[in-house]
């Protein structure tokens, strides 16, 4: 890695000064470092200046309250998240997307928000040698070259997938982001915070060079929730998702009353599949309707070379999805 | 006539003992190539090409050299010379701190002109690709051709037919250690050099042929390896960089490769695509075979597998190639041609087998030639359930749907003569036992006490076995061709019954008894027709003085053979919603002749069912086309197995004749055939290409339901 300065937070007002007026990889921020060295020691990314958000008193914590549902500090580990009792038991969706992350030293590093702002895998983007469409080249190489773990929805015109396995449980939680920047605090859905890359393609969220993740909530869990986190790979741990489904109902008896689905794997962004979620609403959810609800959710795939067979199986996992909360 | 023997009067050999140095390992204690730190070491890092094929146009190493902390830059490849795989070496730097090394490649400049290069067979072989071998047409060798009986005749009397094409990719070795050396001189005169390798004396004559030294001159150290699997002979590039960078600073120097450089130049498993068209009688033999295949070792040639492979073929004829990329070279890779042609073969055998009506199992019984392996069936096939076995595939009801598989494999692994070794008594009663073999992982350290131990009557933990070493000036050759155990265990036997005979020689008088009639047993030479007379070992070694018990051993032949059989039965589960496969269980059947060590035995097995199972499952080298690069040269998209992936396995040591076979290679063979063959039997759909990924299951499963 390229040599930088190295800062220890102290507050975030610091941490905003520090960051205003820089542009994108300049200074940059470490928390679990999980993502982060990797990019540096690819010499993908060669900040400057590496601001320790660990020093940062305060934003590390789960707090559950009945009225104000789930507050989870942007420094809370994934391994907190994965065991946190409550979390288990209302948000099992959540519980269960942490538990499947990489491997057990990563989670006991790894943060929340350093896991939804975590940059993509894709092959090329990690070869320093490959200058793509996405850290400013011309081309995306995967549209022509190898495309195995390349997007199926969302991707034109890069087609990266969004490696976290947090947003689609937290997105399908209809989770909300608190994000601090130079003119204070804001809040927004997290389902906003992703971007396609139609919009923009360097980027994979709406956050600015001097702003930061600083909480993520999830409105209180409705009774006679029942929820899922599927995500098939190709090895046990650690692997991404080859797709995986981010899958809450609100059912009654076998009826569904409301749906939220969505995906990961798949898209350059978390994909919430509207589709899906009609299909299921408001129906008695058995093997058709499971079934219908699959196809639905993949209607608009637009497979590369390689990657077809993501198609059917997002949709058998939508399906089996279904077909769990009837169970 | 040499023999090791009855099992009955076997003591030791045979039984299941612990690793010597397993405990050293587990704490880390053991000390391998990369944890060797010398004073004043420098760190030695390769700027390597990332462009598969260009020429060198300009070098200038100054930049890097007047980086503080360097201390050595050296060229390794010269204007005008034609790079021709990612990965090739082009610098190298010393400096004072790894960190330094690496920043110090980074300032190398080097000015390519790139030129075409191809990296798949598909593009290697296509009209007009570029030509990047001078002596091969077509980037293609001239076909080796192998026929055998008359297969139009063969074709004639068949009742079925198939013609299918099988596919392995390229696989890395994915040693857990990666290449690399420790280099230090000694006035100019004398190199030490910690290796990572499989052969200490073949390190050792490599570098004192380069640098001009007398072998005695050169000493080289592997006291721990981890892992090699045929990529860790010579020193390689990597290991006279090591050296000639510590000439020219007069430092020690520590250089490993990175995990990419190991996935891009050290060695790779050939591929292999095979078009086959193979034929069987009505009453089950097949009687035709004709197979056009070819594969790519990189830019240089060695892709050959096995075809046909195990089963008696009368009529045949196979052509292959080798097909020249722009890639690193292959090397070696526990058991070189054998997995890739076995997984063919046995995928070939069912589905004959299918269209025939039969039992696979059955169809093997009738043209398999090794009377070993029909036993092996009947073993293996009850230990697994085949009764359980799905009759028609695919017949499973819900979505998780099981099967089974059979595979099969042979191996050599006879040794070879040429090892020295010395069995030393000393007379406080120690022993020691040296010989320049080295411990790869596979326990040789721990036969080598078993069979002094047996020999002298004292336990394995008595004997203080000095191995990976040149020093002693006892060689010893490479371990590779599973030839380390029959190579060395004859002359460790033969050694320390030598070292005995001495001693009872000694103390023959004492005992009044003639030296044949002396026994050694629980620390006590006995006489064997009268046990009341009897000496301590400790009373009789103090009697050696300052004159110690040392003699050296020979490779009687009489107590090695070559020549090994196993089998596999594999039972999966195949997830037909997801396409997930998981391996319920492996029961590897192998013969192995006498095993000295049955519990490291069983360990070579569970390790090469593992491997096998990486390449049957998950281990595929991905190049991309356009860039020239590899795309997976990491552990992350390069996926090997872990914890996971790892099925019950049920190893069996298969005993047969009393003599030493080596069994490092055999056991990864038989995995991917079985493994494939319960994939068909459980989904009804033939996968043909390895790995057998998720991808491939529902594909497969879409186009069948179409
Ligand atoms: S998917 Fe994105 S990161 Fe990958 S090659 Fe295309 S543009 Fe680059």
């Amino acid at each position: 890695m390229e040599k930088f300065s190295y800062v220890n937070a102290t507050s975030l007002e610091q941490v905003t000064t520090l960051l205003d007026d820089s542009r994108w990889g300049e200074v940059m921020l470490i928390a679990g470092g999980t993502d982060l060295l990797g990019e540096l020691k690819e010499y993908i990314e060669t900040p400057k200046t590496l601001v320790n958000l660990k020093t940062l008193p305060g934003m590390d914590g789960i707090k559950v309250d009945d009225a104000a549902g789930l507050t989870i500090g942007a420094l809370t580990t994934i391994t907190d998240i994965a065991k946190h009792p409550a979390i288990r038991h209302h948000y099992a969706v959540l519980a269960e997307a942490a538990g499947s992350i990489a491997t057990p030293q990563i989670r006991n590093v790894g943060t929340l928000g350093g896991n939804l702002c975590q940059r993509p895998r894709c092959w090329y983007y990690r070869d320093e040698a490959t200058s793509c469409l996405k850290k400013g080249g011309d081309i995306c190489f995967a549209v022509d070259g190898l495309s195995k773990y390349h997007a199926i929805l969302g991707g034109d015109p890069v087609y990266i997938v969004h490696p976290s396995d947090l947003a689609p449980a937290l997105i399908a939680l209809g989770a909300s982001v608190k994000i601090v920047g130079p003119e204070g605090e804001k809040t927004m859905s997290l389902e906003d915070f992703f971007t396609l890359p139609a919009a923009n393609p360097f980027r994979e969220n709406v956050l600015q060079p001097n702003e930061i993740v600083v909480e993520v909530q999830v409105p209180p869990a409705k009774p006679n929730t029942k929820s899922f986190y599927l995500k098939a790979r190709e090895k046990g741990a650690p692997d991404f998702a080859l797709a995986s489904v981010a899958a809450v109902f609100e059912m009654n008896e076998k009826t569904c009353v409301s749906a939220s689905i969505v995906l990961g794997g798949v898209a350059p962004a978390p994909w919430r599949s509207k589709e899906a979620e009609a299909t299921l609403t408001g129906k008695m959810i058995d093997d058709t309707v499971s079934k219908q609800a699959g196809a639905d959710a993949v209607k608009d795939a637009q497979p590369l070379n390689d990657n077809a067979y993501k198609v059917t199986l997002t949709q058998n996992l939508v399906s089996r999805a279904a077909m769990m909360a009837t169970s | 006539m040499a023999s090791w023997g009855e099992a009955s009067e076997s003591r030791l050999i045979g039984k299941r003992i612990p690793r010597l140095s397993g405990k050293d390992k587990v704490t880390g204690k053991a000390k391998y190539t990369f944890d060797i730190n010398r004073p004043g070491m420098l760190y030695g890092r390769i700027l390597r090409s990332e462009v598969a094929r260009a020429n060198v146009v300009g070098l200038d190493l100054n930049d890097a050299e007047a980086m503080p902390g360097v201390r050595a830059v050296l060229p390794l490849i010269e204007v005008g010379r034609q790079i021709r795989y990612q990965g090739q070496e082009i610098a190298a730097v010393a400096a004072e701190t790894d960190d330094i090394a690496k920043d110090a490649i980074r300032r190398i400049r080097v000015d390519l002109e790139e030129l075409p290069h191809v990296v798949t067979e598909e593009d290697a072989m296509r009209e007009n690709a570029p030509q990047i071998r001078d002596d091969w047409a077509g980037n293609q060798s001239e076909p080796n051709v192998r026929e055998e009986g008359d297969i139009n005749a063969g074709f004639e009397q068949a009742a079925v037919e198939v013609e299918a094409t099988y596919h392995t990719p390229v696989q890395t070795h994915v040693c857990l250690e990666t290449h690399g050396h420790v280099a230090e001189w000694e006035n100019d005169e004398n190199l030490i050099v910690w290796a990572s390798t499989q052969g200490v004396f073949g390190v050792r004559n490599d570098l004192a042929g380069r640098f001009n030294l007398p072998a005695n001159q050169v000493r080289v150290i592997t006291e721990h390896m981890g892992g090699g699997f045929g990529s860790k002979f010579g020193p390689g590039v990597e290991g006279r960089t090591a050296v000639e960078l510590a000439r020219l600073t007069g430092r020690p120097v520590k250089l490993m490769l990175t995990r990419k450089a190991e996935h891009l130049v050290a060695g790779n498993r050939p591929s292999m695509t095979q078009h086959v068209r193979a034929a069987a009688t009505s009453d089950g033999r097949i009687i035709a075979y004709d197979m056009k295949g070819y594969g790519t070792g990189g830019i240089s040639s060695g892709a050959g597998f096995q075809a046909p492979y195990v089963y008696h073929v009368p009529n045949r004829r196979a052509e292959r190639r080798n097909v020249a990329v722009n890639v690193g070279n292959q090397r070696a890779m526990r058991a070189p041609g054998h997995p890739q042609g076995a997984f063919a073969m046995d995928s070939l055998m069912d589905e004959l087998a299918e269209k025939l009506g039969m039992n696979p199992l059955e169809f093997r019984r009738i043209n398999d030639p090794s009377e070993i392996r029909q036993a092996q069936y009947t073993l293996g096939a009850q230990e697994i359930g085949w009764h359980r076995r799905n009759s028609v595939p695919g017949s499973g009801t819900g979505v998780k749907k099981r099967g089974m598989g059979v595979g099969s494999g042979q191996w050599g692994g006879g040794g070879g003569g040429g090892t020295q070794a010395r069995v030393t008594i000393n007379s406080d009663g120690t022993v020691e036992a040296v010989t320049g073999t080295q411990d790869i992982g596979t326990g040789i350290r721990t036969a080598i006490a078993i069979i002094v131990a047996e020999e002298l009557g004292l336990n394995p933990t008595d004997i203080m076995v000095k191995v990976g070493d040149s020093g002693p000036g006892l060689p010893s050759g490479g371990s590779g061709g599973s030839q380390t155990t029959a190579s060395v265990a004859p002359v460790i036997k033969t050694a320390a019954a030598a070292a005995k005979q001495k001693l009872f020689q000694r103390v023959a008088p004492q005992l009044q008894a003639p030296v044949e009639d002396l026994r050694v047993g629980n620390r006590t030479i006995y006489v064997v027709s009268d046990r009341t007379k009897t000496i301590k070992w400790e009373l009789a070694t103090g009697q050696l003085g300052m004159e110690s018990i040392s003699e050296g051993g020979e490779w009687d032949r009489e107590l090695r053979q070559g020549g090994v059989a196993g089998t596999q039965f594999a039972e999966v589960e195949v997830d037909t919603e997801t396409g997930a496969i998981s391996v319920i269980k492996i029961v590897a059947v192998q013969d192995c002749g006498l095993a000295i060590n049955r519990l490291t035995t069983e360990s070579q097995i569970n390790g090469g069912v593992i491997m096998g199972l990486g390449q049957a499952l998950l281990e595929e080298r991905f190049m991309d086309a356009v860039t020239g690069r590899m795309l997976n040269a990491n552990l992350e998209d390069y996926k090997v197995p872990g914890t996971f992936e790892i099925p019950e396995i049920k190893s069996i040591v298969f005993d047969t004749h009393r003599k030493v076979t080596g069994v490092g290679e055999p056991p990864c063979i038989p995995t991917l055939g079985a493994i494939a063959n319960a994939v068909y039997n459980a989904i009804g759909v033939r996968i043909r290409e390895l790995p057998i990924t998720p991808d491939k299951i529902l594909t497969a499963l879409a186009e069948k339901k179409a």
